[in-house]
């Protein structure tokens, strides 16, 4: 659904709209944009939507009347690699592409399996917490993830992200106007996007491990005036487990190659000194294109996350990342 | 359901028209900026280090070395569902650029895939218009394309 047809089902009027085309990195890099909007004031009040049936569209079950998604639909920015370059090759999804980051980063530093294990864990103990969570009640132990088969290598069945029919929405307005309302705002302190180079073509990147994230995490760290050291709670955007891990050293949360050594012993969950994906992720929440990323920052800022709750938690940073690996970042501060 | 199609390139990109039909012939042609002599591909009109938008089809030696891959076990689109598991490699040229195709069906049963491990480029024909490059591994005195094209420039 466009904006424009979104905005006559609500019977408002636009002052403004875009689409962000970058994949999973959109809804974090369209919280930066309804930012801008609002300082400059553009528009009052930005509405941050994003909806789809993840599940039940793409991978139709026997019988269904549902027509498969298009390859590379909702991927507008790559479509002519993906049609002339990946899909003849049988590299038509994700899972795929993003397995040549992480079997380079995972072979170059001897990253075991169980790092990314520890990732998959993390969010499943996390979703244990939230009610909101798809797989609430169907926790996951390490031998579990160990024994699972593979999808595509090195990702096995719970390095990969839940299929959700979903939708998740915030809106941005400016501080004046939110400290009017009820509940407790949250600022957005800082945001940035980066992409890699090429952002269109994985193969042809000088160095394969340079995502996006890395100049994005250090523009909005540098804009927000907020140290690493003091964020209480990061919310990283997991299609695949891998892919937390390349983000974490991208962040600088750890030097390169050091994942496996950062993610150890329960530091990544609740209670450890860096918890990540307090909702459970698109691992083990839902997948809501990381729109649900950002809502569970603001819930954790408001102090409104219960059972998953980081206490006293004053800083979030939440990140995006999509397509080919293109990254993006907000910092938010309870307000 | 509805068996879908093996994907081809289907572009009206006369760039990537032109790749394919190199391997059609049996060739593996990269483009090669004629103001500055770089090479790249993915195929683009212009060239990302002197922005000169001149280039020739050089061929390639179609010898590399293996950069990452990934060995895919579940097909994500039915026409692959028969070929798994099927290996996707990213191979650095000895041209310096970077080439992603599949290892042929003959290696895959017995590959031990390690990064550097040297690859040669093969080709799959799917139509008469377009092959697809492949790799097999590389074995001492193992031809590969460019050991019989001419390397000079093609018109």
């Amino acid at each position: 659904m466009t904006a424009d047809e979104l905005a006559a089902n609500l019977g408002v009027e636009m002052s403004y709209a875009v689409t962000h085309q970058q994949g999973g990195a959109s809804p974090t890099a369209a919280l930066q944009t309804a930012a801008l909007i609002v300082t400059h004031g553009v528009a009052r009040n930005v509405l941050v939507v994003m909806g789809w049936n993840g599940y039940s569209a793409i991978r139709p079950k026997r019988g269904s009347k549902a027509a498969p998604l298009k390859l590379g639909e909702g991927l507008a920015a790559l479509s002519t690699t993906l049609r002339d370059y990946y899909n003849p090759q049988g590299a038509t999804a994700p899972a795929q592409w993003y397995a040549w980051l992480a079997m380079r980063h995972k072979q170059l530093y001897g990253i075991p399996d169980e790092a990314t294990g520890a990732v998959a864990v993390a969010a499943r103990k996390h979703a244990q917490q939230n009610s909101h969570a798809l797989m609430r009640g169907r926790p996951l132990d390490m031998q579990t993830y160990l024994a699972a088969r593979w999808i595509s290598e090195p990702f096995r069945l719970f390095d990969c992200c839940l299929e959700t029919d979903g939708a998740c929405a915030i809106i941005v307005s400016t501080e004046d106007r939110a400290r009017d309302l009820r509940t407790k705002p949250v600022l957005v302190l800082g945001a940035a996007q980066g992409r890699p180079t090429p952002a269109d073509d994985i193969a042809s990147r000088a160095d394969l491990l340079k995502i996006g994230l890395a100049s994005a995490a250090r523009r909005a760290l540098q804009t927000s005036g907020v140290k690493l050291s003091d964020i209480d709670v990061f919310e990283i955007y997991d299609c695949f487990t891998y892919v937390v891990l390349l983000q974490i050293e991208a962040l600088g949360l750890c030097g390169p190659g050091e994942c496996g050594d950062f993610v150890k012993g329960g530091s990544i969950e609740l209670g450890g000194r860096c918890p990540i994906n307090t909702h459970g992720g698109l691992l083990s929440q839902g997948h809501a294109w990381g729109l649900n990323h950002v809502v569970e920052a603001v819930r954790q800022l408001r102090h409104e996350a219960c059972g998953a709750q980081v206490p006293a938690a004053q800083l979030g940073l939440v990140t995006g990342w999509g397509d080919f690996g293109d990254g993006s970042v907000a910092i938010l501060g309870r307000g | 359901m509805t068996v879908l199609a093996r994907p081809v390139p289907t572009s009206d990109n006369a760039m990537w028209v032109a790749f394919y039909a190199h391997c059609a012939r049996g060739e593996l042609r990269f483009q090669r900026c004629e103001q500055c002599a770089g090479w790249r591909h993915p195929p683009r009109p212009m060239c990302p280090r002197c922005h000169s938008a001149r280039w020739e089809w050089v061929a390639a030696t179609g010898r590399g070395r293996v950069h990452s891959w990934t060995i895919v076990h579940q097909a994500f689109h039915p026409a692959f569902a028969a070929d798994v598991p099927y290996a996707i490699l990213l191979g650095e040229m000895e041209e310096g650029v970077r080439l992603i195709a599949r290892l042929s069906k003959t290696d895959m049963p017995n590959a031990r895939l390690a990064l550097d491990l040297p690859l040669k480029v093969e080709f799959e024909p799917v139509s008469n218009e377009i092959a697809l490059p492949t790799f097999s591994i590389a074995r001492a005195g193992d031809a590969a394309p460019g050991d019989t094209v001419p390397s000079e420039p093609e018109g």
